[in-house]
């Protein structure tokens, strides 16, 4: 049913990506993939007098620190791409402010990280620039305030909520240098099987992998065993789960080398429900765990498949459904 | 037509699929937190009328609601009472302090886009729609009691 | 041991009318918001049928303390001031009755909201 190869791009010159950075808050710091992350921040203000000039500067040191680890200079640096989850993507234009170089500004919900890596490896690919930055971060009380409730609210969460993951994460992506190849991109198109719970994201975005995933099968005529690790963004607990059923009634088996950033996120303790969400998530586990991980050739073909529910509150104060999309980029070592 | 169907059988699916949390522990601990808020009401009561005899049982009643607004509003500023919420759920939500915290949290945590646009807007976000409620019943009922005074 | 079986049905009834709210809670998945609506409306309407006094006379603060007894004071506030002002009443009486409770949540949610701020959860 699903042949068409449009949405897929197999890259030429297959891009590097020559350094990758990630800055999280004390609580991810404590998480599962603690010990990986570049910066753990001491208390998620980090310094500033509210959130928003927090996660703005969270990105800050997130651009900063990733084209230092990369060994280059800002003068060095052709385009940013980025984007976040606050309105208008607000954080990164204010973080965009302070650098040299041309912005482009991308909006994918927590599939941003995967968004802008794709674009900017299809920018290089063309051959218009050589080094790109892509930046994505959020932060859980930002959006905490601007989706659901304050902070001080006294209410329960949900047993099918996931926690916003403080935290950025960035890499730079060249023609030259030494790192991972980005070597195929899949676009995915935006689905939306009718969803309207805030509460339950995994299962409106579910059905965006399962699309994105057969596109993507398809057009590259690969399985999953092809794959060291097939890794979707911030699905959790039970939108995991529900993707592993959606691709059993297709045919297709998600066995051991298929993991969730947002369910493998934090230790059972940490009382986060359903794991982790937000553009952050994927983000800060893909440039650090990820990266050694593909750096050290322990992971040699990865499938990374960041998923965005791309709801607004006003969508959701009129008990509209979530539009979900899911974009898949393939990295090998 | 075939996406509807779809749509349906797909959140079948999900409802089923969603893990069933027990529901003994928490209303147990909504219970015992949430009786507890009234004793500590009836408490303040108690003593204000043991301290001003003279004080009818209604205004007593207004004293000590006012005296717990007081309590919860404070618990909320200091960052205490959401995880009393968090904990007893309905228990901290459906006494008056739950009415409190609805108010106090959104002021506090909008300060930071003003005094006016912040706190003073934002102040009713929660518990707005309790006083829309309550005003726009209790003149319904006025207004029938009204009704059946002309006929009596 | 009079006043300790008066602090106990305060105990048992306000603990029940608390369970109810977190049973709506787990079984229908609606907000804090809606809870509170649901209660007042409670409250109002039993004050209406005129049921609320008898059972404040043995429950006390275990019906009073919770938002159902705010419920009721706007009702007993509406028909009251029918009574005695007439049509004017219906407008005034409800929020007169209740105004200590609201100008108190007002107030001092404007006082703690100048001096605290919202911490971060973990």
């Amino acid at each position: 049913m699903i042949k068409e190869k449009e949405q897929t791009i197999i890259l030429k010159k297959q891009p590097r990506i020559i350094g990758s950075y990630s800055i999280v808050g004390p609580k991810e710091g404590k998480g599962n993939f603690g010990r990986y992350f570049d910066y753990v921040m001491k208390d998620d203000c980090f310094g500033e007098d509210t959130f928003e000039k927090a996660e703005r500067k969270m990105l800050e040191s997130a651009i900063t620190g990733v084209i230092e680890k990369a060994k280059l200079s800002t003068k060095d640096i052709n385009l940013m791409i980025a984007g976040d989850l606050l309105n208008q993507i607000i954080s990164s234009s204010y973080a965009a402010r302070m650098y040299p170089f041309p912005f482009l500004g991308v909006y994918g919900a927590c599939s941003t990280m995967a968004e802008s890596i794709a674009v900017a490896s299809v920018l290089i690919d063309g051959g218009y620039f050589d080094n790109i930055v892509c930046c994505t971060g959020s932060h859980f009380s930002t959006a905490e305030r601007q989706y659901r409730f304050p902070l001080e609210l006294g209410n329960q969460r949900p047993p099918t909520s996931q926690w916003t993951i403080t935290g950025a994460g960035s890499c730079v992506l060249s023609l030259k240098g030494e790192g991972p190849r980005v070597t195929m991109v899949t676009f995915g198109k935006v689905i939306d099987w009718g969803v309207s719970d805030v509460n339950n994201m995994g299962a409106a975005m579910a059905p965006a992998v399962r699309d994105t995933l057969l596109r993507h099968f398809a057009a590259t005529k690969t399985k999953p065993d092809d794959y060291d690790l097939i890794l979707t963004g911030d699905l959790g607990k039970l939108g995991s789960e529900i993707l592993i059923d959606l691709m059993d009634d297709e045919g297709v088996t998600l066995g051991a080398n298929y993991g969730d950033c947002g369910q493998m996120y934090f230790k059972r303790q940490q009382k986060t429900l359903c794991g982790g969400s937000g553009a952050g998530c994927c983000a800060t586990v893909f440039n650090s765990y990820i990266m050694q991980k593909l750096r050290e050739k322990q992971y040699k073909k990865i499938l990374f498949l960041p998923t965005g529910a791309l709801l607004s509150t006003t969508s959701t104060q009129q008990g509209d459904t979530i539009p979900s999309v899911c974009h898949a980029i393939v990295i090998e070592a | 037509m075939e996406d509807i169907k779809r749509n349906e059988a797909y959140n079948r699916y999900i409802k089923e699929k969603i893990p069933k949390t027990k529901a003994w522990p928490s209303l147990f601990n909504s219970f015992w937190v949430g009786g507890l808020i009234c004793v500590l009401g009836q408490g303040i009561n108690d003593v204000i009328l043991l301290i001003f005899p003279y004080l009818s049982q209604q205004s007593a009643w207004a004293c000590t609601l006012i005296i717990l607004i007081f309590i919860a509003s404070f618990l909320t500023g200091v960052g205490v009472y959401d995880q009393i919420g968090k904990f007893a759920g309905g228990g901290s939500i459906v006494p008056i302090t739950g009415f409190s915290n609805s108010i106090t949290s959104p002021s506090v945590e909008f300060k930071s886009e003003g005094i006016i646009y912040g706190i003073c807007v934002k102040m009713f976000t929660i518990a707005g729609p309790v006083i829309v409620f309550g005003v726009v019943s209790s003149m319904l009922v006025g207004f029938i009691y009204w009704i059946i005074g002309l006929f009596i | 041991m009079e006043i300790f079986l008066d602090y106990l049905w305060v105990f048992l009834i306000g603990g029940a009318v608390c369970a109810l709210g977190e049973l709506l809670i787990i079984t229908t998945n609606i907000t804090s918001a809606r809870i509170l609506v649901t209660f007042v409306l409670i409250g109002v309407f039993l004050e209406a049928i005129n049921v609320f006094d008898y059972i404040s006379d043995f429950a006390k603060a275990g019906i009073n303390v919770p938002i159902v007894g705010f419920g009721a004071s706007l009702a007993k506030g509406a028909i009251g001031a029918v009574k005695t002002h007439g049509f004017l009443g219906i407008f005034t009486g409800g929020l007169t009755a209740t105004a200590g409770g609201i100008a108190a949540a007002i107030g001092f949610a404007f006082i703690f909201s100048l001096i605290f701020r919202s911490h971060t959860k973990n």
